[in-house]
């Protein structure tokens, strides 16, 4: 299980980087934390001419929470992120999120920007990205844009990228107010790729009526998957036991999942309709303070 | 039996030896092995699980940068031979004159040439400068197949019409086995009851963390091959590269030095194929397996359907068994009947049930060849009867620990013949033990009463807890021999030397505990060296729970024995008698004297020569060589208890707690007997609940990486306590009994009749392993479906 | 690609060598370094057996290249024993608990371990069993080596006091 050979470039600058991406084209790859792509390599799935090392581009690895927005950069590690203890307490979907990415030693190589790019459907920041409404900086030679992370996802393991151009920021809304969040997954083992997954958000009005909610799924899809029907089902209305079967069940009707050799399509719709409706309830928990998962 | 000499190091809490080299790093597996100027090989492997070989070319291979040789089947024609059928041969003719035993010749092959039978069998074999480079070379082989409609499992294979994969044994049925004693048909016409079901256990992967290496190196001056192999049986590697290659047995050197697990044993292709190159190509040749081509091939076993039934009265007592299993044993049966041989000896387990027939085929298939792996059958056994016992036991009304306590053999039965030979052919007696004290003793430490008082609190509030109990016997210390080479040095330092080969167990320690006893030195002052076939002339190796025994008496008698000599010696030296002397830190003193001899004293006066002082009637030198012949096996025993928890909505189960009693005889060193059994009860978690190595409908590999095969880390395994007792052998000076299966074998009972029991308001069976959420998922979902059905018609 | 010239330093020592890009760090280690207590159970980033460190942090060598690795600080098994050949508190602990059985995978639990005590020096067994759930063992079982890290983390307080 040896990787094919390649040609081999670190890049000191994004401007290096794009240069050497327009060189090659279809036939290049960017490596940043590896940990998705070294393994296609040792089974020779993956046999890029050129490997575009970025990690030695300097500014591309911040974590800054401010107000609403969280800004990330690509090169920011999975373990950073689950080690900022002010993002912990803001928003605990996303460090309860990344805590699943995987075991420590691929946490603390693999980077946000990394996950992002591959999009694997069961990508924890796939579906963090889909929930946040987040907002993907993307630069290429003819200069930078912004992709809305709706877009951004295309199939399994397919962006919106084009070949020339480099994922180097991620920016995600966090919701205000008295909000409750949580991000479930069921594996069979610990660190293993979900069989689906969930990040709910749930924010409360003063009478505790659902003003938002958030639900992203993922493993249950070419992408991850923003669950609308079961955020329709569930919004404006007083999230009681009976609502949130509701918003479990009409959740079917968005996600799309496959069979493979560990669960089968119709035990993913069984079982994310489960976790959708408990990362509800401990969404909400926490929204009124019962739960707040600060610790 | 008796103990020995004062209680010294046997029996204690000692710190392995082993244990300095390996957290250093320092450990030396055959990949960290460099012989100088080896060349690296990669091997091309089928896509197909059935096929033929249309077209294979291997020369475009050699234009690749970096290659230096291919070869295909075709080369190694008339050049290489085959492997010896050494569980087929090994069926002693007593065997064959006591029971019905079918075992025709079905030899593993190193290449084909024609066709292939399985997903993953090696093909080609391509070598280069590295890895890197002979992985380049294999993508440059020309090879066509013409697929065909594969065989995926026993029951195809005996269809009619099904095709015959191997001419020569005119059906699918490599091996069949029938055992019987007494009127069974009698006894299942007169019953009141009769439980009839089908028991199924998944293809496991035995998924040792070191992947298998060859290194070998041929000195044509003096026409001798050295191969280093991650092997637990170099002896009998070195018998079968001789006959392969046509070279004299003494020209053959295997050496296995680390060996990074292994649970289980066997041949395989390359273990002749590497070799085979560093002849043809003048240089030494190295090959490390890497983990997808392991799980394709490397320990593939289990894969058995029982069609079980039990005769029982109003009381649970059972009265007859009658047991038909297949053993999907992939493309080719290369170990006859270890496996299902085991299986038929250990599926009655502790209880007196002597009224049975069993039949069991081995039946070729196109999936890899499966090998003996860790309990090697009995497992399976277990979980047939075990899950059976259940079954009775709703079916009574029993609690599942009452329906064994009516049946377990009694201690007074004991020693017990069981009615039908052990494999080696001589009569299956259980020789120690008390099973239902260890019953008891595992049910108390558990505590089982108090589960079940909490159980329907727990229910009530939404929990659903459940305990399953699985037991097993397990023959220990399997023959024909094993021996030891023990010698004193000038220092007065010890050198052991042993057949057995370690990979994990232990036995640098162990074995130095016996012999530090049975010679009368400090343990620091004795080294034990294994995996070298220059060093002692016979050896059998390790695996079947059989070394502590076999090794374990071979040591200490060896080491007895020296010490004989050595206190006859320093007699001679001394003007006194033996029994007057005692050996010291320096060497041999006359007790109340004050007189002594050091060992280099000893060591001269028994060295060759004009001034030997070795008394008359004994050889020079202070060396003693012993092979121990066990006389039949010794059973060890255990009984396991288990607690899970199921997510009723998603269908996965937690082990919640588990526990073992195990009676394995004299516990050389109980730290390295816990450990032995903790890693057996996590490696069986796996099995039931986690691994299986699954094919797909054209019967590919679906489980080639560790995404797919999922062995139970820290986080799927819970505490396992440890509890024993202590029967102690009368198969052994020493009164041991091996445990290094045990362990293993209980857990998917256990497991799955906890499940069960969680569930009991449901009434679902599980009655096959490994078991998967969704396959549980669909159990509970049947079940509520049937629940709620019966509720409407009964409202309707 | 050709092999280029590399310098890593590994153990506080700098070693040269070369290595074609696609060289995994855990085969550079191994093969080019002679630094064979780094094992390789899977090449794919699941067992755990090539962990080693990285600027402090657990890594798996067999995902990481080797021209990667060049100006970042690396620690392997062999760096854990002082200089005088005492074992590093965490070999001494596996040892004294019968936490290693054929040692395969055990160098790999060593530099993971280290990790983990780094910044957390009193981990509960669930924190253990969490973290080290990334490094697989047949042998043990995992009991052992739980009670091992236990114990380990007694040691360094002691050592640190």
């Amino acid at each position: 299980m040896k990787p094919p050979p390649f040609e081999y470039t670190a890049a000191a600058s994004v401007e290096e980087a794009l240069a050497a991406l327009t060189e090659h084209g279809d036939d290049a790859k960017v490596i940043s934390g590896g940990q998705s792509l070294v393994p296609l390599l040792a089974f020779r799935f993956a046999r890029p001419s050129v490997l575009v090392d970025i990690n030695r581009i300097r500014g591309l690895d911040g974590i800054e929470l401010d107000g609403d927005t969280l800004t990330i950069g690509a090169l920011a590690r999975h373990r950073d992120v689950e080690l900022d203890g002010a993002l912990r307490a803001r928003c605990p979907m996303i460090v309860e999120a990344v805590a699943q990415v995987g075991h420590a030693a691929i946490r603390n190589r693999g980077t946000v920007g990394g996950s992002l790019a591959h999009s694997d459907p069961a990508a924890e920041w796939t579906a963090l990205a889909l929930a946040l409404d987040a907002e993907l900086d993307v630069v290429g030679p003819s200069g930078s844009r912004v992709v809305a992370a709706g877009d951004f996802f295309v199939t399994y393991f397919t962006t919106a990228l084009a070949p020339d151009e480099l994922l180097v920021r991620a920016r995600f809304r966090i919701p205000n107010g008295r909000s409750g969040s949580t991000f479930v997954e069921l594996a069979r083992r610990h660190g293993d790729f979900a069989l689906a997954g969930v990040g709910a958000l749930v924010t409360l009005d003063d009478d505790d009526v659902v003003a938002d909610v958030r639900i992203g799924l993922i493993g249950v899809g070419a992408t991850a998957v923003r669950a609308s029907s079961g955020e329709e089902a569930v919004r404006g209305r007083r999230p009681t036991a009976d609502v949130l079967v509701e918003a479990a069940a009409a959740v079917d009707a968005d996600i799309d999942p496959n069979t493979d050799v560990h669960a089968s399509a119709d035990y993913r719709r069984l079982i994310a309709g489960v976790l959708v409706r408990r990362a509800l309830e401990t969404a909400i928990a926490r929204a009124r303070g019962g739960d707040d998962g600060r610790s | 039996m008796t103990a020995t000499a004062a209680p010294g190091f046997v029996g204690q809490r000692v710190r392995r030896k082993e244990d300095a080299r390996l957290v250093r790093g320092a450990g030396r597996f055959v990949a960290d092995i460099t012989v100088p100027g080896a060349l690296h090989a990669a091997i091309l492997r089928s896509p197909f699980a059935y096929a033929g070989i249309t077209r294979l070319d291997v020369s475009p291979a050699l234009a690749v940068p970096g290659v230096e040789a291919a070869f295909s089947g075709a080369d190694l024609a008339g050049r290489v031979g085959a492997f010896i059928e050494g569980a087929r041969r090994e069926i002693t003719p007593s065997l064959l004159e006591q029971v019905d035993l079918e075992v025709k010749s079905c030899p593993l092959p190193v290449l084909p040439v024609d066709e292939v039978l399985w997903f993953g069998q090696p093909v080609a074999v391509v070598v280069a400068r590295d890895r890197y480079a002979a992985e380049d070379g294999l993508e440059a082989v020309e090879v066509d197949y013409d697929p065909r409609t594969a065989l995926p499992d026993a029951e195809s294979a005996l269809a009619d019409g099904a095709p015959v994969l191997h001419p020569e044994l005119r059906d699918n049925v490599a091996a069949r086995l029938f055992i019987s004693s007494g009127d069974v048909d009698a006894a299942f016409a007169a019953a009141p009851h009769v439980l009839r079901e089908r028991f199924t256990f998944g293809r496991h992967a035995a998924n040792a963390m070191e992947t298998r290496s060859v290194q070998a190196s041929y000195d044509a001056g003096r026409n001798e091959l050295t191969v280093w192999i991650t092997n637990p049986r170099p002896h009998l590697i070195r018998l079968n590269l001789s006959q392969m290659l046509g070279l004299p047995l003494e020209n053959v050197r295997v050496l296995a030095p680390d060996i990074g697990g292994s649970f289980g044993t066997g041949l395989f292709a390359e273990d002749a194929l590497i070799p085979f190159l560093a002849l043809a190509l003048g240089r030494p040749v190295r090959w490390t397996e890497d983990r997808q081509e392991s799980l394709a091939m490397t320990r593939h076993a289990r894969d058995q359907v029982h069609d079980l039934e039990l005769a029982y009265d109003d009381e649970g007592r059972i009265l007859a068994l009658r047991d038909r299993f297949l053993v999907d044993a992939g493309a080719y049966n290369a170990y006859a009947v270890t496996v299902s041989y085991n299986t038929a000896a250990h599926l009655r387990g502790q209880y007196g049930i002597d009224t049975f027939s069993i039949e069991g085929l081995n039946v070729v298939t196109t999936k890899a060849p499966v090998a003996p792996v860790r309990g090697a059958g009995r497992p399976e056994a277990v979980f047939a009867l075990d899950r059976a016992f259940d079954l009775i036991a709703v079916d009574r009304g029993l609690d599942p620990a009452e329906i064994r306590r009516r049946n377990l053999i009694r201690p007074d039965e004991m020693p017990r013949a069981m009615g039908m030979p052990y494999r080696d052919g001589k009569e299956m007696v259980y020789d120690s033990g008390d099973f239902p004290a260890q019953l008891e003793q595992a049910l108390e430490a558990f505590g089982y009463d108090e589960l079940r008082a909490q159980q329907a609190a727990w229910r009530a509030e939404g929990r659903l807890v459940g305990v399953g109990i699985s037991s097993y016997v397990e023959g220990s210390g399997f023959g024909p021999f094993e021996g030891a080479v023990v010698r004193l040095d000038q220092q007065g330092n010890v050198h052991v030397v042993t057949g057995a080969k370690p990979h994990g167990q232990g036995l640098e320690t162990t074995l130095a505990q016996v012999c530090a006893d049975e010679f009368g030195v400090p343990f620091d002052r004795v080294t034990v060296t294994t995996g070298d076939t220059a060093l002692i002339q016979y050896g059998i190796g390790t695996f079947a729970s059989r070394s502590a025994v076999t090794a374990g008496t071979a040591v200490g008698v060896a080491a007895g024995r020296l010490r004989t000599k050595v206190l006859a010696v320093a007699a001679e030296l001394l003007e006194a008698s033996p029994a007057d002397l005692e050996l010291t830190t320096d060497g041999v003193a006359a007790r109340d004297v004050g007189r002594g001899v050091s060992y280099e004293e000893i060591h001269a006066a028994a060295a060759p020569g004009p001034r030997n002082r070795t008394p008359e009637g004994l050889a020079p030198g202070l060396e003693e060589q012993y092979y121990f012949v066990p006389p039949t096996v010794t059973f060890a025993s255990g009984t396991h208890v288990a607690s899970v928890e199921v997510d009723v909505e998603t269908g996965f189960v937690r082990v919640l707690r588990y526990l073992t009693v195990d009676d394995c005889g004299q516990m050389l060193n109980p730290m390295i007997v816990e450990g032995q059994i903790q890693g057996g009860v996590a490696h069986g978690i796996g099995t039931a609940l986690f691994e299986e190595a699954l094919y797909d409908e054209d019967c590919q590999l679906l489980t080639g990486s560790y995404m797919d095969y999922l062995l139970p880390t820290a986080d799927e395994v819970p505490p396992i306590e440890v509890g024993h007792q202590v029967f102690l052998s009368d198969l052994n000076p020493f009164g041991i009994k091996g445990c290094g299966e045990g362990g293993a074998v209980s857990p998917p009972a256990a497991i799955a009749n906890a499940v069960v029991d969680a569930l009991r308001p449901l009434h679902i069976n599980v009655n096959r392993v490994p078991l998967r959420p969704e396959a549980l998922l669909d159990l509970i979902r049947q079940a509520k479906a049937a629940t709620n059905r019966g509720q409407k018609e009964g409202e309707g | 690609m050709a092999a280029r010239e590399l310098v890593l330093r590994v153990n506080g020592v700098e070693h040269r060598g070369a290595a074609e890009p696609r060289v995994t760090l855990a085969d550079f280690l191994r093969d080019g370094l002679g630094l064979t207590g780094t094992h390789l159970g899977c090449e794919h980033g699941v067992c755990g057996a090539c962990t080693i460190l990285l600027d402090g942090r657990s890594v798996r060598s067999c995902l990481m290249l080797a021209v990667q690795a060049e100006g970042h600080d690396l620690t392997t098994v062999e760096g854990l024993a002082s200089p005088d050949g005492a074992l590093h508190p965490i070999q001494e602990a596996f040892s004294e608990k019968h936490g290693l059985q054929c040692g395969f995978c055990t160098p790999g639990f060593l530099m993971s371990v280290h990790e983990l005590l780094a910044h957390d020096p009193a981990p509960d067994e669930a924190e253990i069993r969490s973290w080290l759930s990334g490094n697989i063992c047949r042998c043990t079982g995992y009991q052992n080596i739980v009670e091992a890290v236990q114990y380990a983390a007694v040691l360094q307080r002691e050592a640190d006091r």
